[in-house]
Formats: C-alpha cells, sequence, structure tokens
C-alpha cells in the first residue's frame, strides 16, 4: 500500500532539515486508487509522511494532520518513532503546511490512526533499516548483527555502538529497503504504542503558550469583524458605515461579494470592519447600519420545518436498504408498534471561534489558521482570489476545538479576500454569536419507525424511515435533497439486527442554512431513533433491556452492508464484537444488580461506526422537579488495536460529555430564516455540573486493525441517557433535547 | 492615562477605557494565553486574576483595572509549576487545550480561597467555565490532587 523512498531536501520547505540530514519519505497510495486494486500500479503516488535524522541525532517527524485535541499530532508521529525505535526525548514534531505532497491532511471521519498507522510503521521500519546497514557498512560486518536500540545501533559481538546522528549521513545513502524487507516489531517490543506518552502540546498548553488560530500573528496585520446577512443566501441592499468610521480604532470597511451557489465553502460575504484591534473592529461593526435583501431561505421556521419532515416519513419514500418483504409481514394483522423522533440543528461551538490571519501579496497568499484541512484551505482560497492553489500556503496551527467546523474554511477565504482588498495582512475572528449564528449546522431530522413483533416481542418486520437536509446541499446545492450514501451509511442502512424484514427508507428535504457536518455526524440523530426504538419494543417485550438488545442482535455473524463500502474488508461489521461491547458494559456497569427505581435508572444503547463498536450504559437520576443528573456512564469500546489508551479513554470521556449536550441541551432553531441562538446562554452546552460526573471506559484489547475512536462515544449517548430516563419515570423522550420536556 | 500591574509588570493603556482587558492583554500585550470564547461572561475562557481574584476579562473594562493588579495564565507561576498546573499535567487534563488556562486560572482561585473544596463547591466555582472537549472529569481529579485529596 505504502512506498518508501529517499527524498531530497530541495522538494522540502529549505528550513526544515539542514544540510545533512537523512530525509525519508513515505509515499501513500491514495484510498480511490486501493479501492479500484488493479489499477493501483498506474496510479499517482503521494508523499504521505516524512522523517528526518538531523546529525545531531535529532529525529524530526512531520505531522500532517492537524490537532484539534485528540492527540493525534503527537500520536502518529509517536507510532513512526516508535519503530524507528527512535528515544521520544530526542524527537522533535514540526506541524505540516497544507501540501498535495503529503496525502490528505483532512482531519476528519475519526480516520488518522487507521489511514496512517500502517503507513508510520513502514516508514519509521524502513529508516531503522537503512541507519543498521549504514553501521553494518561503516564496521564491515554483516546488517543482520546490527540492531538499532533507543536512538543507536548497536553491535553486540564487538560492543559497538553508534547513535542515529552519527549514522545519519551514511544512512541516507543506503537504498530504501523493498516492502518485503522490512521486519517490523512484535508488541512485545513497542516503546510507544499502547502506553500513555503525554501529546506534546499538553505542557505548553498549561503554561498558556499553545498557540491557536486565534492567536496567530503576521507583522502589520489589522482586525476584521464582519455583518453577515442573517437569512442563508441574503444580498446586500445598502449599508451606512459612517458611524462605524467614527470608533476609534475604525480604519475602514470593505464589502465581501455574496458567495455563487453552490456555497461549499467560500465566504458568506458581508460587511467588514477593519480596525486596528479586535475589539475596535466589533464595536465598529455594531455601529453599522445593514439592509438585506433576505432571499428565498426567509420563511425558514424550525416549528413549520419539523411539521414538513414529520409529514415525509409518515409516506412512503425512496428504498435505501431492503431485505425480505416488511408490507406481507405488517399486512399479516399481527402486533405492531411505531414510533416517530426528531433531532434538531446543533452548532459545533468549539471553544475556538473560527480565526484566520492571511495575507495576499504579488498573487501570493500566507495564512495561519486553525483549519483540519489545510489543502481545503488552499483551494477555497485559491478559487476566492483567483490563483493558482500552489500560491497558498497554509500554516496550521493548534485548533481550539474543531468537531467537523474546522473542515470548512470559509473563514479563511473572508482573510485572504479582505487582505487583497486592504493591502495588509487581516485577521479574521468570528465572535461567538457569529460562529453559532453562521455555522455548517448539524442536520435537523425527523424518523419514524415501526415494528411487527412475535409473540416474545422480537421483530419480524422493521420499517425504517428518515429525512433530513443533506450535507450534500452544500456541495451541489439546495436540489441534493436525498440524504447522500454516505450519511445514511451512518446507523441508517446498516443496522446489526437480525431481523428477516426490514426496509430502511429516505425522504427529501430541502436545506435553508448551510449544512454541515459534526462530530460523529448522521449517526447522531438515526442512533437516537433507532436505539431509543429498541428500548421501546423491549419495553412494550418486558423484557431485559441487555437480553433483548443481544437477542435483537443474534448469533455473532458479519453483517452484509448494502453499500459497497472499500473499508469493509478491513472492517467488516462483526456483531460477535458488538455483543462482547454490550456484555463488557453490562458487566461494568453492574447491570444486572442495579434495578431501576422511581427517579434512579441505567439505560443503554449500542452503535457500530467509524468501525468501532461501542455499547453505553448511562446511569441517570431524575429528582422531584425533574431536574436530570448523570453520576456515571461506562463505556465499552473495541476500535481495535490501541495505540495510546489515555488519549483513546480522554476521546470517550469526552464523547460522553459531548452526547450529554446533544441529548440533554442543543437545539439550534430558525424563525422568519434567523438563527434564533446566539451565544452560550441560549445555546447551552453541558458544564461541569450537568456533565456525567465519570465514564468509566473499558477498552477491549484486541489485534483488529486499529479504528475511530474521535467520534464513535458520540452517538450512543442521547438514547442511553433518554432510555435511563424512561427507566427512571416512564416518560419517553421522542425529540431531542430532553430539557424541552417536563419530567416531574 | 490607565496604569496597572499586568504578571508584575508595569503597564499603561491610553485607548478607549471601555475597552475589555481581554483585547489589551491580547492585541496590545500579546499575552495570547487568556482566550477569547464568548465576550458575554459565559464561558470562561478569558478568566484572569484581578488583585487576587477570579475575573472575566472579557467583562473587566480598562477603566475598572487602573491601579490593580492583573495576573495572567503566563504569570501564575515562574515556571507553569503552580500546583493546579503541575496536576493538570499528570492528569493529562488537556485535550484541544482551548479552554484551559481559564480553566487553570479559576481552579486556582478556588484552591486559594477554599484549600479542600467539595464536589459541590468544585461545581459552583467552575460551571461557569466551559470545556466543550469535554475533559471535565479530569478537572475534577486535578483539582482534588492540587488540594492533596483523594479523587
Amino acid at each position: 500500500m505504502n512506498r518508501i523512498e529517499l527524498v531530497t531536501r530541495r522538494t522540502f520547505l529549505g528550513s526544515l532539515f539542514s544540510a545533512g540530514a537523512f530525509v525519508l519519505g513515505a509515499r501513500l497510495l491514495p484510498m480511490d486508487a486501493l479501492a479500484a486494486g488493479s489499477k493501483a500500479e498506474g496510479a499517482a503516488w503521494h508523499p504521505g509522511v516524512y522523517l528526518g535524522i538531523e546529525t545531531d541525532g535529532t529525529v524530526i517527524i512531520v505531522a500532517h494532520r492537524s490537532e484539534m485535541g485528540t492527540g493525534i499530532r503527537s500520536v502518529l508521529p509517536s507510532v513512526l518513532a516508535d519503530e524507528l525505535d527512535a528515544d521520544w526525548a530526542r524527537v522533535r514534531i514540526e506541524q505540516a503546511i497544507g501540501d498535495a505532497k503529503y496525502g490528505s491532511q483532512n482531519t476528519d471521519g475519526s480516520c488518522s490512526i487507521r489511514d496512517f498507522y500502517d503507513a508510520m510503521r513502514e516508514a519509521g521500519a524502513s529508516a531503522r533499516m537503512m541507519l543498521e546497514r549504514a553501521a553494518a557498512e561503516k564496521w564491515g560486518v554483516p546488517a543482520a548483527e546490527c540492531r538499532a536500540q533507543n536512538h543507536q545501533v548497536v553491535h553486540a559481538k564487538s560492543k559497538r555502538r553508534l547513535g542515529y546522528g552519527q549514522l545519519a549521513t551514511l544512512a541516507a545513502k543506503q537504498a530504501v529497503p523493498k516492502k518485503e524487507e522490512l521486519k517490523f516489531k512484535s508488541p512485545a517490543e513497542f516503546r510507544y504504542i499502547g502506553r500513555e506518552i503525554p501529546t506534546v502540546d499538553r505542557d505548553d498548553i498549561c503554561a498558556g503558550k499553545g498557540t491557536f488560530g486565534m492567536d496567530a500573528r503576521m507583522p502589520g496585520m489589522v482586525y476584521a469583524s464582519i455583518e453577515r446577512s442573517p437569512v442563508f443566501g441574503g444580498k446586500l441592499r445598502n449599508y451606512d458605515d459612517k458611524e462605524a468610521r467614527t470608533v476609534r480604532g475604525v480604519q475602514q470597511t470593505v464589502v465581501i461579494p455574496a458567495f455563487k451557489p453552490p456555497h461549499m465553502f467560500q465566504a458568506l460575504g458581508g460587511v467588514a470592519v477593519i480596525a486596528d484591534n479586535t475589539w475596535a473592529a466589533m464595536k465598529g461593526r455594531e455601529k453599522l447600519k445593514v439592509e438585506w435583501e433576505p432571499g428565498e431561505n426567509a420563511d425558514y421556521d424550525s416549528a413549520k420545518y419539523k411539521q414538513a419532515l414529520l409529514e415525509t416519513v409518515r409516506k412512503p419514500q425512496k428504498v435505501a436498504r431492503n431485505a425480505g418483504d416488511v408490507d406481507a409481514e405488517f399486512a399479516k394483522g399481527g402486533k405492531t408498534h411505531e414510533a416517530e423522533y426528531y433531532a434538531p440543528h446543533l452548532s459545533h461551538a468549539p471553544m475556538e471561534p473560527p480565526a484566520a490571519v492571511a495575507e495576499y501579496r504579488d498573487g501570493r497568499v500566507v495564512v495561519h489558521t486553525a483549519t483540519q484541512n489545510p489543502q481545503a484551505v488552499q483551494d477555497t482560497v485559491a478559487a476566492a482570489l483567483g490563483i493558482d492553489k500552489k500560491n497558498v500556503e497554509c500554516h496550521v496551527t493548534l485548533l481550539g476545538g474543531g468537531f467537523g467546523r474546522k473542515s470548512k474554511p470559509d473563514y479563511v477565504a473572508e482573510a485572504a479576500l479582505l487582505s487583497k482588498a486592504v493591502g495588509k495582512p487581516v485577521k479574521v475572528v468570528w465572535s461567538r454569536e457569529d460562529d453559532i449564528r453562521f455555522d455548517y449546522f448539524h442536520s435537523v431530522a425527523a424518523m419514524y419507525l415501526k415494528a411487527a413483533v412475535d409473540d416474545r416481542g422480537r421483530p419480524t418486520a422493521w420499517l425504517q424511515r428518515c429525512a433530513f437536509p443533506s450535507i450534500g446541499s452544500t456541495f451541489a446545492g439546495p436540489a441534493a435533497v436525498y440524504g447522500a450514501p454516505f450519511e445514511l451509511g451512518m446507523g441508517w442502512t446498516n443496522l446489526p439486527f437480525d431481523i428477516p424484514n426490514h426496509r430502511a427508507e429516505n425522504g427529501p428535504a430541502k436545506p435553508h442554512v448551510r449544512i454541515g457536518w459534526l462530530r460523529s455526524v448522521a449517526n447522531i440523530y438515526h442512533a437516537f431513533g433507532v436505539h431509543s426504538f429498541v428500548d421501546e419494543l423491549a419495553a412494550m417485550a418486558g423484557r431485559d433491556r441487555v437480553e433483548y438488545l443481544l437477542d435483537l442482535i443474534g448469533q455473532p455473524r458479519r453483517v452484509e452492508l448494502e453499500r459497497g463500502d472499500p473499508m469493509s474488508k478491513k472492517f467488516p461489521l462483526d456483531t460477535g464484537r458488538l455483543r462482547r461491547v454490550i456484555e463488557l458494559a453490562a458487566e461494568k456497569s453492574d447491570w444486572a444488580k442495579k434495578k431501576a427505581t422511581s427517579g434512579h435508572a441505567l439505560g443503554i444503547a449500542a452503535h457500530w461506526s467509524f468501525y468501532s463498536y461501542v455499547a453505553t450504559v448511562v446511569e441517570v437520576e431524575v429528582d422531584e422537579r425533574g431536574k436530570i443528573r448523570i453520576p456515571r456512564v461506562d463505556v465499552a469500546v473495541d476500535a481495535g488495536q490501541i495505540i495510546n489508551p489515555d488519549r483513546v479513554r480522554a476521546q470517550f470521556e469526552g464523547a460522553s460529555v459531548f452526547g450529554s449536550s446533544i441529548a440533554l441541551l442543543g437545539e439550534i432553531t430558525a424563525a422568519g430564516g434567523e438563527i434564533q441562538q446566539s451565544n452560550f446562554h441560549d445555546y447551552q452546552v453541558a458544564r461541569i455540573n450537568e456533565a456525567p460526573l465519570i465514564t468509566h471506559v473499558h477498552l477491549v484489547s484486541s489485534d483488529a486493525p486499529p479504528a475511530g475512536v474521535g467520534e464513535p462515544g458520540v452517538p450512543p449517548m442521547p438514547p442511553a441517557i433518554c432510555n435511563a430516563v424512561y427507566a427512571a419515570t416512564g416518560k419517553r423522550i421522542r425529540e431531542l433535547p430532553l430539557g424541552k420536556h417536563k419530567l416531574a | 492615562m490607565i496604569r496597572l500591574k499586568v504578571n508584575g509588570v508595569s503597564r499603561q493603556f491610553d485607548g478607549e477605557p471601555d475597552m475589555p482587558l481581554l483585547w489589551f492583554l491580547r492585541d496590545e500585550l500579546q499575552l495570547t494565553g487568556t482566550k477569547y470564547g464568548c465576550g458575554a461572561g459565559l464561558c470562561g475562557a478569558c478568566t484572569v486574576h484581578l488583585n487576587g481574584a477570579a475575573v472575566r476579562s472579557c467583562q473587566t473594562p480598562m477603566k475598572n483595572v487602573d491601579g490593580k493588579e492583573v495576573v495572567t495564565i503566563e504569570g501564575l507561576s515562574a515556571k507553569a509549576d503552580h500546583p493546579v498546573q503541575q496536576a493538570w499535567r499528570q492528569n493529562n487534563v488537556p485535550q484541544c487545550g482551548y479552554c484551559q488556562s481559564g480553566q487553570i486560572m479559576q481552579a486556582a482561585a478556588l484552591l486559594r480561597q477554599k484549600p479542600k473544596p467539595t464536589d459541590a463547591e468544585i461545581d459552583a466555582a467552575m460551571k461557569g467555565n466551559i470545556c466543550r472537549c469535554g475533559t471535565y472529569q479530569r478537572i475534577r481529579q486535578a483539582i482534588k490532587q492540587a488540594s492533596n485529596q483523594k479523587a
């Protein structure tokens, strides 16, 4: 899959490595070529990862993925360092700029380890072998007698040893080993893989020294705050900036033209106030008088839209997956159950609102920003300014949270356009209000489920319909009204249940705002509907939820997926692994012993996403005033091989909080086309006193290929919480968030 | 002219007296450890110490800091070795890290007032500080560790 080769220093950013450094590049075959199989030979090779060894022994590893809190910019390099047998204390990590030569840099979809673990090991093993061969040449002994060991190569017989730095120059002259020659470490030999090494950014962060996009500076930069149309797609009618320009520190105003559909990652357009500092820009903006032509989305109203979505799912829709004959089974007239579910729009609200600083000069743009996808920055800025993307240099800072928002670099396009207009570097700062009102929103969704059950309450037929405005509309425009296959593949068309008659449908939904992906994406609403419905069926049958769930999943087997997923060979959906996490979560949470009492109960949901198996048991207390507390969460996870257990646990601890925000509090609504929320008072997220008091993460030990961990902890949380609330109160929550419902 | 001390250094400001301390720290002094998160006192990312008390710098106009002492995350300790910072490192608290300056400043102020806070006191003191990554349980653990209590 990967090709490793020597790279001359000239192909790099000149300053990264010094002249004598031994520099190695691993070339990765792009995914589409991989999927195409035999065509692979002729496909273009893209460099994926780089490392260099300086003559002073410093090992430099280029992190090409963005750091938004998962630890990836430490953990992926630690894989390479391990296979290289490098001393982690002598490893320096350099953040890659955006460049196609690194392969995909889109830090998204919980795929960094999944896609790059093997490449990192191959690069490390290749360099280690070349160092061993260099030492063998120097000593005139067989290479097989030389062994790399903690930043040195050792010849045991003669007790000679040479440091990696001393060998760097000679190592660079060795032939790059063929893949079949590579010798990988056995798990027993791992130094960092499977260990809990701290991230390289931890200490800087605790000292207030980490540099985020919001902190980036360029000499001579000015600050911009932008007034945008409150209705998506609205056009500027006219504006008056007289008063704005009287604010001390305000320099000028600049109009950013409205985007041309489809909006993709284009700047929305608006009126920018340019000032000496952030506050002056924000104050000046408050004094702008702007009139907008609201356009066709001015009638977007969440209450009406919800009714329309529900109407849609009450009628037959496009079939996305079908097995057996659901209608024939329903026609038999046996016992059935049906339910409707609704989940609202959500905003990402990363703690760092979008920010970017850009300088346009002589047809080139240099950008410093918090982005999940620096190559999308290149594409977007290049398109906005009509320049070649080679002339867009994107430096990636730390991200103050991403959750999918920072894959979409509209804010960077704004900075670049403004810099060109004012002839200076411009820093664009989104206020929290901007962030919440002008997000690429997580989709609102409605679902309808119906099941026919046998005398034990087990489904003999299962029908499910969903409707939600699709992420596809962000790229294809408002005509894209059906769910994209990747969205339906997130917990809708790939259910692991053993039901003979099963049909999944999807209805159309017109978008009225920008729709984007948010941590675990369509899994959020699909999991809420499906796993709540499972709980309803189990309740109706009067059966224990864990026992019912295991029965519904059936015997261990591989689930045939409707869609040809190129990854399904490596990551099949194995119900045996799903059963195991359910059993583990039940065991660790003491499920069997903790019987529900009034106001106190457990709830469970198990969901497969990003190729990981997750079962979540939530303990809920509801007091006499209807106030919810979550004293404990147990999450059992099979994500294949685990590289850094501490960071994996942290992801699931965090997902449990993120999921409780969704379940308890999160809701974005529109009225008259305008988003009604603006800051953390009306778009609430879980605080320390509302979040689960503790989440215990139980990792299944596995040697299966590493799967995703950043997102899959989120989907089970909302249904598990709602199922626990039902057990504690008898109140079935079919509409999120819980905060809207009276529980007492 | 407004005169104040920031991390022990005398500073002057002659701009708009309504400008929040946050932007003076970030844009003028380039002390960017103090973060902008909401501009409305709702998230705590901008927390600093003003004469020893935790305040939201986004809600503190410059005219209110004349003659006062401000401590930011950069000045909390000489070598980033305040007991709270040590506990934060030992528990690997940060994920993205953006809110952590504010969390650390808030926790340090809490421990100065209540050296052994209970869970309820931790909730009361820390609920103004949002962490979107969800590091709360490690924050709680670290505060207890810094106060020599079993987590």
